[in-house]
């Protein structure tokens, strides 16, 4: 049943001055990628992928992005939240030698998916952007999956000089991967696209969602794809043909506003 | 092969499964699918003069047989939303366009600038039950609902219909109200009034608290509505509520209603569900030996 479930805050970590963790129990199981829908009580419901996965603990990496997420973030261990789903496809996983290309706060929603390839005895590499070395979270427990582990800093405090997409550029170059996974702004994903891609590219795109079960339209991109439950992951072919993509997304009233 | 085709007023459908409003139904794009899906018709989400973000979610939360849903009427406002429309010039199947105001000036202005953009028909939302200023509490009053019927159905050539809400004490006097006035048919029911409370937060779920139920759980409200409308006035009857297979389409039929609006069943059964119950329908004609879908249209009545 399509129900919020609440659930408690059982740990608060701050990764950044402006990223939070949160774990909660919900023992179901979650294909890296999907994501839940969140209920601040009070406040609002908004959808946030899983950050982290054990059979009876989940997380939430979130940024403060907004009233939602600053609301949230003043929850404390204890307090409720009401959670619904997990939605959507998730990542294929397919592979041996996946590249993974996170930017801003993608790298929670893909840190999942590079522990459960890395337990497949892959070759993984992931590529982490961030605007300052300040900005960046999970390297180090991306490093202990054992992941060739590569960062980039928009301002060179940190790792590669540069965006992750010159940086995937490069890389893209010199190895044979098989598949990329991508999470991150959509003008980088953007940007990904008109590289020599890998065979397999998947990509996790975000909308603003309200139903969260594919009915009220809110999040559809292109011909009628609804991001919450066609997607959020979509492969080159689709992403190709959506003239929206890395242009413009649509506010709470329906309108279009520029994604650059 | 049994003839599913059915006409409203003016308007012919290829088969009698119409997108109902607020599904799917923002953007052209979506539109598009749900044609692709099947639909033998479209309602476009409801739109108003000016822009609406509607209400903080949580907006819709499944219950027992059902969904209930405060969207809140989210719409770019019409002024935008006539470039979606624009879009779907070439329709292969009707367009309509379902508008909202909170008086007769503010639906016509809508009527007329629909009618421009290519608009097949037109669909009044005076029943929306979580709406302030708008929706039922236009559509609850007789004089009221006539005074819009009338200003829209005077202002434009394309026809009119009205969507009434179960929410009321007697629907056939608004049916009659709403045919004195012009409408050429009426689309009932809207979702029933309804609330959910989350007991370990002994919270409303909504942001809205109260919501609109929909789904297979308000299907015999929906068919009495249809039954009872349909021998009070003339005009079509469109049937809607918790319409989710080719049998419910059949008793709705039977009720009195000409054609039928799916909503909830685009969650239960995917995009495609207007193919689904268009094919379990051809399926029961033929195995009743019925040729004609319209030969069923008030079948139950005396």
């Amino acid at each position: 049943m399509n129900t919020p479930r609440i659930t408690t805050i059982r740990s608060v970590k701050h990764e950044t001055s402006t990223v939070t963790t949160f774990t909660f129990q919900d023992p179901v199981s979650i294909v890296p990628g999907q994501f839940y829908m969140i209920w601040i009580p009070g406040v609002d419901e908004i959808p946030m992928s899983v950050s982290s996965i054990s059979p009876s603990l989940k997380g939430i990496t979130f940024r403060r992005v907004g009233d939602a997420t600053e609301a949230l973030e003043k929850r404390g261990k204890g307090d409720a939240i009401g959670i619904r789903g997990p939605y959507g496809n998730g990542f294929s996983l397919r592979g041996r030698r996946p590249i993974f290309v996170a930017g801003g706060t993608g790298a929670a929603m893909l840190a999942p998916a590079v522990e459960r390839m890395q337990q497949q005895h892959k070759h993984t590499t992931v590529i982490i952007g961030a605007k300052t070395k300040d900005d960046l979270f999970f390297e180090h427990r991306l490093t202990r999956t054992g992941a060739k582990v590569l960062v980039t800093t928009d301002d060179g405090s940190k790792g590669f000089h540069g965006f992750a997409t010159d940086l995937a550029k490069n890389i893209l170059q010199q190895n044979p991967y098989d598949t990329m996974y991508t999470c991150g702004p959509e003008p980088m994903m953007k940007a990904l696209l008109s590289l020599r891609l890998p065979p397999v590219f998947e990509a996790s795109i975000e909308r603003y969602m309200k139903c969260a079960i594919g009915l009220c339209g809110q999040c559809c991109i292109g011909e009628g794809l609804r991001v919450c439950a066609d997607g959020p992951i979509f492969d080159a072919t689709t992403l190709r043909k959506i003239p929206e993509f890395g242009r413009y997304q649509r506010d709470a009233a329906g309108r279009k506003v520029s994604l650059s | 092969m049994p003839n599913l085709t059915t006409t409203i007023g003016p308007l012919t459908l290829k088969n009698p499964t119409i997108l109902a409003s607020g599904i799917m139904d923002e953007d052209a794009g979506s539109i598009r699918r749900m044609i692709a899906g099947g639909a033998g018709a479209v309602v476009t989400k409801s739109i108003g003069i000016t822009p609406r973000d509607g209400y903080p979610n949580p907006t819709v939360v499944e219950t027992t047989c059902g969904l209930l849903n405060a969207m809140g009427l989210p719409n770019p406002g019409i002024d935008t939303f006539t470039t979606e429309l624009d879009e779907l010039k070439k329709s292969p199947v009707p367009v309509i366009g379902s508008i909202y105001g909170k008086d007769a000036e503010e639906f016509k202005i809508l009527a007329k600038k629909m009618q421009h953009h290519h608009a097949d028909a037109l669909e009044l939302n005076v029943s929306c039950p979580h709406a302030k200023h708008y929706g039922m509490e236009v559509g609850m009053d007789p004089d009221i609902l006539a005074d819009i019927t009338q200003a829209v159905t005077t202002a434009v050539h394309i026809p009119v219909f009205v969507k009434l809400s179960p929410n009321v004490t007697d629907i056939t006097s608004l049916a009659q109200a709403v045919q004195e006035a012009g409408a050429d048919a009426i689309v009932a029911i809207n979702t029933l009034k309804g609330m959910t409370i989350d007991l370990d937060l002994r919270r409303p779920v909504l942001a809205n608290k109260t919501g609109g139920y929909s789904g297979p759980a308000i299907k015999p409200v929906g068919i009495r509505c249809v039954y009872d409308i349909s021998q009070h006035v003339t005009i079509p009857v469109i049937g809607v509520g918790g319409i989710t297979t080719g049998t419910d389409v059949i008793e709705y039929l039977m009720a009195g209603a000409s054609a039928v609006q799916i909503g909830t069943a685009v969650y239960l059964r995917g995009p495609s569900v207007f193919s689904l119950i268009t094919k379990e329908l051809r399926a029961w004609l033929t195995k009743h030996h019925v040729d004609n879908l319209a030969d069923l249209i008030g079948a139950a009545h005396p």
